[in-house]
């Protein structure tokens, strides 16, 4: 099935494929990344006040916490 | 929540009463990976057996939908896009997108060459990410077939990967003991989550809802937790006696669920 077997590959033909692939990612139009890392901190801080996991949460409204104890009827 | 176990037992779970809703008998007992359908009626695993084999639970009792047996290698990953589509990487460098109505591969993603061990999916399901021991990250468009970026810079396996909640920015682990966040549209790598102190391989991570933490399980038995935008470790889930290998958090983000070689899932939050 698979179109390559890695195994039988030269360490040329591995350079090669680098090569081929490099060829294609450097038309890659790419932004700043100071922009990036902005938006990406926006993100984040938009998120955080609904984020359980960083806020906390109560025990009350908690799902997981243990249910009542058992009872011996 | 669906786990499976090298004492050859696949379960699903009702995390709320730790109750044991259905267990599959796997027929291989050395998996490396399972899945659940976002519609929960399908579940997957796979493993040393090269093969991703599909259950629907929601049948009377578990029954094998379809046995995907093409790759070469071992199943390191599988992810489901839906209950027609699967996405597995394998140990033979390749990933595959499998159409479960004729358990036939409708493409094949070929470019690393390191056995492939972690895979994640785009908020928007057009592209895929694949972590692999060449130590690469590769970027993948689902439906063209082809690498779109590569992101370089850990120098081990990358173990774990996965996307951050907004779709632009993806974080690794790798056995070199750091995690990374690239960012997509700059092709860069942004932050570096090392501590000098922390010696043992990264096997797994998830993220909270907001993407402000990162949960990773490490070889040291711990899940430590990090601030993604101070780049700072804030926390530690330890709790485990042996490695923790598997990592996740629930599409509410109420909790983070750590799988260790110990035999023990434990919930946290």
């Amino acid at each position: 099935m698979p179109v390559i077997n890695v195994d039988d590959l030269t360490d040329k033909d591995k350079a090669v494929m680098e090569v081929n692939q490099l060829k294609i990612e450097i038309k890659l139009e790419r932004w700043l990344t100071s922009k990036c890392c902005e938006e990406i901190k926006e993100y984040i801080q938009a998120g955080v006040d609904e984020d359980t996991l960083f806020k906390g949460i109560s025990e009350e409204k908690n799902p997981f916490k243990e249910k009542g104890g058992c009872v011996i009827c | 929540m669906v786990s499976a176990s090298q004492d050859g037992k696949l379960l699903v779970w009702d995390t709320f009463t730790g109750n044991k809703l259905v267990a599959v008998p796997l027929k291989s007992a050395w998996v490396m990976s399972v899945a659940f359908a976002p519609s929960a009626n399908l579940v997957a695993s796979g493993g040393l057996d090269n093969i991703c084999t599909v259950y629907n639970i929601k049948a009377a009792s578990p029954k094998t939908l379809r046995e995907l047996d093409a790759h070469t290698g071992y199943l390191s990953c599988c992810r489901f896009l839906s209950d027609s589509e699967i996405l597995t990487a394998s140990g033979d460098t390749t990933c595959v997108l499998w159409d479960l109505e004729t358990g036939k591969q409708k493409m094949v993603y070929t470019n690393h060459i390191g056995d492939c061990m972690s895979l994640a999916l785009s908020p928007d399901m057009n592209m895929f990410i694949s972590g692999a021991c060449d130590s690469l990250a590769k970027l993948w468009d689902l439906r063209e077939g082809t690498c779109k970026q590569t992101f370089s810079g850990h120098t081990s396996d990358i173990n774990a990967i996965s996307f951050f909640p907004s779709g632009n920015a993806i974080i690794t682990g790798s056995d070199d003991c750091s995690c990374k966040m690239y960012d997509l549209r700059s092709d860069q790598e942004v932050t570096d989550y090392t501590d000098a102190t922390l010696n043992a391989g990264v096997t797994s991570l998830a993220l909270s809802n907001s993407g402000r933490l990162i949960f990773a399980g490490y070889d040291d038995f711990n899940c430590h937790i990090w601030d993604s935008l101070k780049g700072e470790k804030v926390g530690v889930l330890s709790g485990h006696d042996n490695r923790v290998s598997c990592t996740g958090v629930p599409a509410d983000g109420m909790g983070v669920c750590t799988g260790s070689w110990d035999s023990f899932l434990k919930l946290w939050n």
